[in-house]
């Protein structure tokens, strides 16, 4: 990538009982904003499309600046260059499919590179779409349109406000092979917003947590997940560390593969993913138990020396306890085993995880590493 | 078989020539009226949109006789219309035109407005996102999404136009082949006598024109909407 796309914002912004104060840059890839409903993720998109206005701050891609308080300088939408794929798609009614995506080009400035009409068609499979009206569409072939309109806007950045909040289970999981292989081919970064930690966990090379109008955290999702204090916002019940591994081997006679990190090993249900190849797992911290002594015959299949790091009390009966598995582990134990067990930051202990309870929702595929080599 | 009479043919034609000038002058002003009271907020709005409804308030005459005030070859804009661009109103069809275009007007912007209203803002900050400026997002999102409010209003219009009396009769009077549209013919049937004959053959054709017009704008209305889904 020859120009550098990288986002910076840094914007204020008060009105009627809701205050924001975000900050946060946003790289190649595809960067989530991550938050519960409310929490302002929405508003900070429209800051950076130029659909909102910030009170004050600063927002640049590149070099680029699109809003400066100080200078006074501000971009209007319809010039920054920021694709925009709306949670409902705001296709447009009077125009046809092929309507829709033809609408951008014609107002990108002269001498620009055109985009690839066919390529674009192509990626999102929208070949036979072309003629229909926006009206009789399923809403999974809506959010496709809409993701190719805003490509074909030639974005220098491609903003995603939860495209998949209102579609069902199984147009979520038509759609979300799709934004893979946009974050993976098509060489434009992405902001994503959402509250599913399980689209961010599949998606994110880096998250933003947002809450209450701030952005409170930001790192890579791996450094994220494994940080206990976030805990409340990243959410207790689905949440859990999040690991980057390589795919080490199958085993055909028993359906699992193994995958590797950091020297360690892991066997989960079998994955359709070629050897050597990087995923993301998200091991929820209520699927990680642990024990003092190495258990014999058991069940369990992954059984990892670790050490404790540190203990979050929580309101319920259970704790948290950050593991050190060489990367981040969370396990979700009772108070009363903490007690039995006497756990105290050092100590070493057996984390052991259920292969059945990493599950295709809690992975990440063609994750971060293996576009950055 | 019905055959029209010179004298029918001729207000007839009048009519509809009075009619298609006012709704064709005042469509875009219309148009831009109806978008700003939607979507603007401006000082002066209700103010605006008062003046704007107050022909489907006022007696007709009251309207006919301002125009004749103002618009009249003594009148402050007749005037200077007359010495600037040789335009005559008083006792002209133009004249009748401009009377049934200012009657017709605020039918016009309720249809059209309503049009506006209704159409998802969401749609047109899309549009900006995709590189469309201001004008561009009016020219290829909002008007085509308002285009069978426009059509129903316009034809709504022109309707009203056919149909106006009192405004004309005070402003341009009632000169035969000029001025005297069907209404007026009517009226001057009406008031000769043994005229009753005439009078019910021009009340028929007025009322199939009115009726033609509702069934056309609904038609068209109904038409666009299915194409929107289809």
């Amino acid at each position: 990538m020859a120009a550098d796309n990288t986002l910076t914002v840094n914007v204020a912004l008060a009105r009627h009982g809701f205050a924001m104060e975000a900050s946060f840059a946003a790289v190649a890839g595809l960067t989530a904003l991550f938050g519960r409903s409310g929490a302002g993720k929405t508003t900070l998109a429209n800051l950076i499309a130029g659909l909102e206005r910030p009170a004050r701050g600063h927002i640049s891609i590149g070099d680029r600046v699109l809003f400066d308080s100080e200078s006074g300088a501000w971009v209007p939408p319809e010039k920054r260059r920021i694709g925009y794929v709306f949670q409902e798609g705001r296709l447009f009614p009077h125009l046809s499919v092929r309507g829709n995506l033809e609408y951008a080009p014609r107002f990108l400035p002269a001498g620009t590179a055109r985009p690839d009409f066919d390529e674009i068609v192509a990626l999102l499979n929208l070949r036979s779409l072309l003629s229909r009206r926006p009206q009789r569409l399923s809403g999974g072939e809506k959010q496709r349109v809409a993701i190719g309109r805003a490509l074909l806007a030639q974005p220098s950045l491609l903003i995603m406000d939860e495209p998949l909040a209102s579609l069902d289970a199984m147009h979520k999981a038509e759609i979300l092979p799709y934004i893979e292989r946009l974050r993976d081919e098509a060489a434009v970064p992405i902001v994503y917003v959402s509250h599913a930690i399980s689209e961010v966990v599949r998606l994110a090379d880096t998250m933003v947590i947002v809450d209450d109008g701030r952005t409170v955290a930001s790192g890579s999702v791996e450094e994220i997940m494994g940080c206990l204090d976030l805990r409340p916002l990243t959410g207790r019940y689905e949440a859990g560390a999040v690991l980057a591994v390589t795919v080490r081997g199958h085993d055909k006679t028993f359906g699992l593969t193994e995958l590797g990190f950091s020297g360690r090993r892991l066997w989960v249900p079998a994955i359709d993913a070629p050897l050597g190849d990087a995923l993301r797992i998200r091991i929820r911290a209520r699927d990680v138990a642990l024990s003092l002594t190495e258990p014999a015959d058991t069940s369990l299949l992954n059984i990892l020396p670790a050490t404790v790091r540190e203990i979050a009390e929580t309101d319920g009966p259970q704790v948290e306890v950050l593991l050190d598995v060489d990367v981040p582990l969370i396990a979700r134990i009772t108070r009363k085993s903490l007690a039995a067990l006497d756990l105290r930051p050092g100590k070493p202990v057996y984390a052991l995880i259920k292969a059945a309870a990493i599950d295709r929702q809690s992975l990440g595929m063609g994750g971060s590493r293996k576009r950055r080599k | 078989m019905f055959t029209l009479t010179a004298v029918e043919t001729e207000a007839l034609a009048l009519s509809l020539r009075v009619a298609g000038l006012a709704v064709a002058v005042s469509l875009p002003i219309g148009v831009v009226l109806a978008w700003l009271l939607a979507r603007k907020h401006f000082p002066g709005k209700i103010l605006l949109d008062g003046i704007v409804h107050l022909p489907l308030v006022v007696p007709p005459v009251v309207i006919g006789y301002l125009l004749l005030v103002t618009m009249g070859r003594q009148g402050i804009v007749g005037a200077w219309l007359y010495e600037t661009f040789g335009i005559v109103f008083a006792f002209s069809w133009r004249g009748a035109a401009l009377a049934a275009g200012v009657m017709a007007f605020p039918l016009m912007v309720r249809a059209m407005r309503l049009s506006f209203e209704a159409i998802d803002p969401r749609l047109e900050e899309a549009a900006r996102t995709l590189g469309a400026n201001g004008v561009w997002v009016f020219i290829t999102v909002t008007l085509p999404l308002a285009v069978p409010g426009i059509i129903t209003g316009a034809i709504l219009a022109f309707a009203r136009c056919i149909g106006e009396f009192g405004a004309t009769i005070t402003f341009v009077s009632n000169i035969p082949g000029e001025t005297r549209t069907l209404p007026l013919a009517l009226y001057t049937l009406v008031q000769t006598p043994d005229g009753e004959a005439g009078a019910l053959r021009l009340v028929v054709i007025s009322i199939v024109l009115a009726f033609a017009a509702l069934l056309v704008s609904e038609v068209t209305a109904r038409r666009l909407k299915q194409r929107e889904t289809d």
